[in-house]
């Protein structure tokens, strides 16, 4: 029996006194998960009992995460403690199956610190918002009970040193986000779209776990890293397979494919615009900053996989753009303000992919990191702003609102200066380098396609603030005078997050290419970057970096302008009032009737999905259960029925005439003596 | 070991249930509740008993590690003219399977205390007689003790679902009993076979149905086919396998909701403990020639049983095709030999029995209160028994497969066996998670999200949340499902010896690469 066992796996990194701290930090981690885990237990338990302070236990096991989780980043990644490979422990043996075992072991390394500082603020501050955003809602015990369980599978997915674990925490946070989505289980719609999140997950995660399989059964294990057993992953998959075999490529495409389910990337991508049935909050933590990151993440924590797999980097960057440029186009229609920050948020995870497909790992890190930032502040923004309406998500009902919510409007509209790429805010550095390495990579047509990406984000973003916050007000005249800035538990959150909103791009990504960032997760990428042949070139401002630094800001501004002009914007301090243009929309519109509605509709997307397995699969389904009923039973209660049959027809020979009886054995001694007479002889 | 070996502690676990039933029989009718209570008793002191094995059980003792195979030996002469010998013996899987059934059957009692009015005295005597088949089966080591007690479960199975069932009981009990009677006979001819075999390779009746002995014997091949082929029959119809399935949702839309639980939760184990005792370990060649044709059943059981589960509108019939769906992973994990796989089918075994049982259990607590299963007429019990709601979740998601729960395990431990077999076999296994998210998903989303339904408003107050006394038959389980998932060992570390035992038996297939 396996007891909760600290079997530390000795490192080269503890040189004696180290020892101490580093069982401390193994302590912490563990920790750090316990304590989100109780706080879901407990908040499971009595948290009904806790009525309007549900979140009681709730809040505080997430900020006592996230110092925590504070002190491990700086111990990993400023204290540099755990060396260049990163903390790793065993907790105890998971699955003893023979040759198979799997082992829950942790690790922390500058990667999982990354993440840690995305998760665990944009969670914490989540946390927070919620106090407020739910404080009217009678099932809050259930929201922060589900929230803190997300916690810990977030936690689990990223500190997991193994691709079972981290497939379990991966279909974790596939069940939260489930619950989450469903929230509102009373309404069909969340009902459908919950499901729907879940399925699709699925449907990727046939590819991850067939990725598993094939892992063990070519090296023989799926930890990550080295432990006493042997070599990890991903030393011994490259050894064996070879680089770029067919079985590499495989492998690496399988992954891609839950990769593609998590973090919706087309054609899996039809269940996240349908995610924002969730509450708000949850739209920020789940559905922009953290669970759909996994994606992301777990491509570049494989990457010694795929930069052995050239074939499907190629795919990867390809799915990538494709899906950036795809969802920018439908977020150019969409109404519902979550609906547009959600394709938004399908189009920058696009841009991520893209970039690890060309094999800029770093960049896909950078831009995961401000992106968490900024989507989380936009996400909770519009959720301050559907909160001040009462309740409406329909941007053709707001309008106006830039006087009534002024801390709303400011904090949202720094998020989308970030997100446009304007800089110097945070979207604009690594925006910058996943276009900038991707042209310097040979990949011109992602570098050209992301460019139109990006004049589209900056339209759709400003049509979003337009709609929103200037021109007119559109708002139900029954709602309008309670219009209210919300309470200083969700305020303070969305001033929070525009600190990195505004700052870590310069802060990490200054000067491009070289930043911080890049010494942070150099270590971890470097063997990647060896295989796929990267010569860091010199930074030429004045050579090609510069022309496309300066095409990614032009295109920027081409974009928001362009917005602005034609739904409205308003800045007293500079001066500067644009009103908007809706006839002009309108006659523009008009001129692409079939593009618009094409776009509006998503493509139809969901058409041909009810279509392929809504329809055809139900007629398959009811198809195969006649087949049950009339042909396997049909010929079961057939044989049943022939015996029967048979039965009551030889039942009248046994007539009880002796008579009878006696003429069938005369004739059965007949027939024994004939046969002994002309059978036996021979 | 604990318990000194002059305790025939095996026997005392397979016939207490027998001597509480005796002790009923001389019970008055009327006396419902001391019936009721005596019946609790005598399958929890089965129970307990079992837990003495459990706890006196030495996994490493295996003949793996030099030691017998099986542990708590205890035989007897019976019909000495033909070998046949009354002997019981237990390794790790037999062990598993043993506690399961005497969990479950303290459980199904409990649960009957309620539904079950009419005639108590005759159900709780024919539950207490269907613990003795069950155990006996899981524990004989005598080919003809193991039909006796392989058929003594058919009798009270019968009652149960003929007397206590449904409208249409009387069909959905004869089909039951008619197929499988109709496997065992043949089955009983493929072990009178294997005994004449012997017995004509000896030249003595000594041993011949004994199980230990005949794995010495080493059959010719003509004699494993026909002997192999008649027993996977009988195996094949209990599992149940595609296209011998179809007696199972009869069967369980019938049968009281205690009857489906033991049906789902031991009886189909009783084909799945057959193949891997008996057909696999007595027949190895034999099974290697069969094993193509029966993977190909299997795959086409797990997916067949998914899509046919998506549409069926009672919801016993969905869970009864869920079922089909999962033991197929039971005889996948069999038959592609290979230590993972087999390790996952026994573990599946009992994932599969403690997370079916709970969720007829669920169906039962609705039924009590609705008389009714159409999924159709059901909706929004989150808002009137959010309890009920939460743990029938929870059990929604252990059969499905969620990770943390304890099938996820077993079935990743078969499909990681399967793809070192054949990756396209494990590739179109895997296609099940979707499929069984689908179909549990969906049913849960009609039955528990949205309004509440007219049919549900209607009830009123009847529709209460789930009884503090139901609950109790239901946290076992959910404690099990959550320890299984987390600390799987608990099992495993148990079927470590006897999984490698039959491997060697039959030789590991060996690992064909990556590609087929």
């Amino acid at each position: 029996m396996n007891g909760f066992l600290f079997a530390a796996e000795t490192e080269p990194v503890a040189h004696g006194g180290e020892l101490a701290a580093v069982a401390t930090d193994q302590l912490l981690v563990t920790l750090l998960l316990a304590l989100p885990l109780a706080g879901f237990a407990l908040t499971a338990l009595v948290g009904r009992r806790l009525y309007t302070r549900a979140w009681l236990i709730a809040v505080p096991a997430i900020v006592a995460a996230w110092l925590i989780a504070l002190y491990l980043i700086y111990r990993s990644i400023f204290a540099g403690a755990y060396g260049e490979h990163g903390l790793h422990f065993t907790l105890y043996e998971w699955i003893p199956a023979g040759r198979f075992t799997v082992p829950v072991n942790f690790a922390v390394d500058n990667l999982t610190a990354v993440l840690l500082i995305v998760v665990t603020t944009v969670g914490m501050l989540v946390h927070v918002y919620s106090i407020g955003y739910m404080a009217h809602e009678p099932g809050r015990w259930r929201f922060f009970a589900y929230l803190n369980l997300f916690m810990f599978s977030m936690l689990l997915l990223v500190l997991a040193d193994n691709f079972l674990l981290l497939f379990a925490a991966w279909e974790l946070v596939g069940l939260c986000s489930y619950l989450l989505i469903g929230f509102w289980y009373t309404r069909r719609s969340a009902a459908l779209a919950a499901k729907k999140a879940f399925i699709v997950n699925r449907v990727g995660d046939v590819g991850f776990a067939l990725a598993i399989m094939a892992i063990w059964t070519a090296v023989g294990t799926l930890n990550f890293a080295e432990t006493e057993a042997g070599p990890g992953v991903f030393q011994l998959l490259p050894e064996r397979l070879g680089s770029g075999s067919f079985e590499m490529n495989a492998i690496a495409l399988l992954l891609f494919a839950g990769a593609m389910g998590k973090s919706a990337q087309f054609p899996l991508h039809v269940w996240l615009p349908d995610a924002m049935e969730g509450p708000t909050p949850v739209s920020a933590l789940i559905h922009a900053a953290t669970m759909v990151n996994a994606g992301v993440y777990m491509v570049a924590r494989s990457n010694a996989i795929f930069a052995n797999a050239p074939g499907a980097m190629f795919v990867v960057a390809a799915i990538g753009i494709f899906t950036a440029i795809f969802a920018a186009s439908i977020a150019f229609t969409q109404t519902d303000i979550k609906r547009v920050l959600a394709y938004s948020t399908l189009s920058q995870l696009g841009y991520m992919f893209a970039s690890l497909g060309v094999g800029a790992f770093i960049p896909a890190i950078f831009h995961l990191m401000t992106h968490g930032f900024f989507k989380g502040l936009l996400f909770l923004g519009s959720g301050s702003v559907i909160h001040a309406v009462h309740e409406e998500q329909d941007m053709n009902r707001m309008g106006g609102l830039w006087r009534r919510i002024p801390w709303t409007h400011g904090t949202m509209l720094v998020g989308s200066i970030a997100i446009s790429g304007i800089p110097p805010l945070a979207g604009f550095f690594s925006k910058d380098e996943i276009l900038g390495e991707s042209f310097k990579l040979g990949y011109w047509w992602v570098w050209a396609i992301g460019v139109v990406v990006a004049v589209m984000t900056a339209f759709y973003m400003f049509r979003l603030m337009g709609k929103t916050f200037y021109g007119p007000s559109r708002v139900d005249p029954h709602v309008e005078p309670r219009i209210h800035e919300s309470p200083p538990t969700m305020i303070v959150p969305l001033v929070l997050l525009s600190i990195p909103t505004i700052a870590l791009g310069f802060a990490l990504g200054f000067p491009p290419e070289s930043g911080t960032i890049h010494h942070w997760l150099e270590p971890v990428f470097h063997d990647a970057e060896q295989v796929l042949h990267h010569a860091p070139g010199e930074y030429q401002l004045l050579g090609i970096d510069g022309f496309l630094l300066g095409a990614s800001v032009a295109v920027a501004f081409i974009g928001m302008l362009a917005a602005m002009r034609l739904f409205g914007f308003r800045a007293p301090r500079i001066g500067v009032e644009v009103q908007p243009r809706p006839r002009l929309v309108e006659r523009m519109t008009a001129r692409f009737p079939r593009l618009y509605r094409a776009s509006l509709r998503k493509w139809y997307m969901d058409d041909l999905n009810d279509l392929l397995f809504v329809r055809i699969g139900g007629v398959i389904a009811q198809a195969l259960w006649w087949f049950d009923v009339h042909v396997v039973d049909g010929t079961v209660n057939g044989i049943a029925a022939l015996t029967q049959g048979a039965g009551r027809e030889i039942r009248h020979i046994q007539t009880g005439r002796v008579q009878n009886y006696a003429l069938g054995i005369a004739l059965g001694l007949l027939v024994m003596a004939v046969t002994y007479i002309f059978v036996v002889p021979t | 070991m604990i318990t000194p070996s002059s305790v025939p502690l095996l026997s005392l676990i397979t016939f207490t249930p027998l001597i509480g039933a005796l002790v009923l029989a001389f019970v008055p009718r009327n006396n419902v509740r001391l019936i009721r209570l005596g019946a609790l008793l005598t399958s929890l002191v089965a129970f307990g008993l079992s837990l003495v094995a459990l706890a006196a059980f030495d996994p490493a003792g295996g003949a793996a590690s030099g030691g017998r195979a099986f542990q708590f030996l205890e035989q007897a002469e019976w019909i000495p003219a033909f070998g046949i010998r009354y002997k019981l013996g237990l390794d790790g899987i037999s062990l598993a399977l043993v506690v399961l059934t005497t969990t479950l059957t303290w459980i199904s009692i409990l649960a009957s205390f309620r539904p079950i009015r009419d005639r108590v005295k005759e159900y709780m005597i024919s539950f207490l007689i269907l613990e003795v088949g069950m155990v006996g089966v899981f524990l004989a080591l005598d080919l003809f003790l193991f039909y006796i007690f392989f058929e003594i479960v058919l009798v009270p199975m019968y009652l149960i679902i003929g007397i206590w069932g449904g409208t249409n009981r009387i069909y959905a009990t004869i089909k039951f009993v008619l197929y499988t009677l109709v496997g065992s006979l043949l089955m009983l001819v493929g072990i009178l076979a294997t005994a004449f075999a012997f017995q004509s390779a000896r030249g003595s009746w000594t041993g011949a149905f004994d199980y230990e002995q005949l794995l010495t014997a080493g059959f010719d091949p003509g004699l494993q086919m026909f002997a192999f082929a008649t027993m996977s029959f009988a195996f094949a119809i209990k599992v149940p396998m595609f296209p011998f399935h179809t007696w199972l949702p009869d069967a369980h839309v019938e049968a009281p909701t205690a009857g489906s639980v033991i049906l789902a939760g031991v009886l189909l184990k009783l084909g799945g403990y057959g193949f891997i005792r008996f057909a696999v370990p007595l027949y190895p060649q034999a099974a290697e020639m069969f094993a193509p044709a029966i993977i190909v059943l299997s795959l086409i059981g797990i997916i067949y049983g998914a899509v046919v589960a998506l549409v069926q509108p009672d919801l016993k019939k969905l869970i009864a095709y869920s079922s089909v769906s999962h033991m197929g992973f039971v005889t996948l994990g069999i038959f592609i030999f290979q230590e993972q796989g087999l390790q996952g089918a026994v573990l599946q075994m009992v994932t599969h029995g403690i997370i079916t049982a709970a969720l007829f259990l669920c169906v039962g607590v609705i039924y009590e209160r609705t008389h009714d299963r159409t999924i159709a007429k059901m909706g929004g019990l989150a808002a009137v028994t959010p309890v009920y709601a939460a743990v029938f979740g929870f059990f929604m998601l252990a059969s499905l497969g969620l990770p943390g729960l304890a099938q996820f395990i077993s079935e990743f431990l078969v499909l990681l066996g399967a793809f070192a077999y054949s990756p396209v076999v494990a590739a179109v296994a895997t296609v099940v998670v979707v499929l069984a998210a689908a179909y549990l998903m969906w049913m849960y989303q009609r039955i528990v999200f949205g309004q509440v339904s007219d049919f549900l408003k209607g009830l009123g107050h009847h529709l209460t949340d789930i009884s503090p006394a139901e609950l109790l038959t239901l946290t076992p389980l959910l404690a099990l499902t959550l320890a299984f998932g987390v600390f799987p060992g608990w099992i495993l570390e148990l079927l470590h010896e006897p999984v490698q035992g039959i491997i060697a038996r039959v030789g590991e297939a060996p690992p064909i690469g990556l590609l087929p």
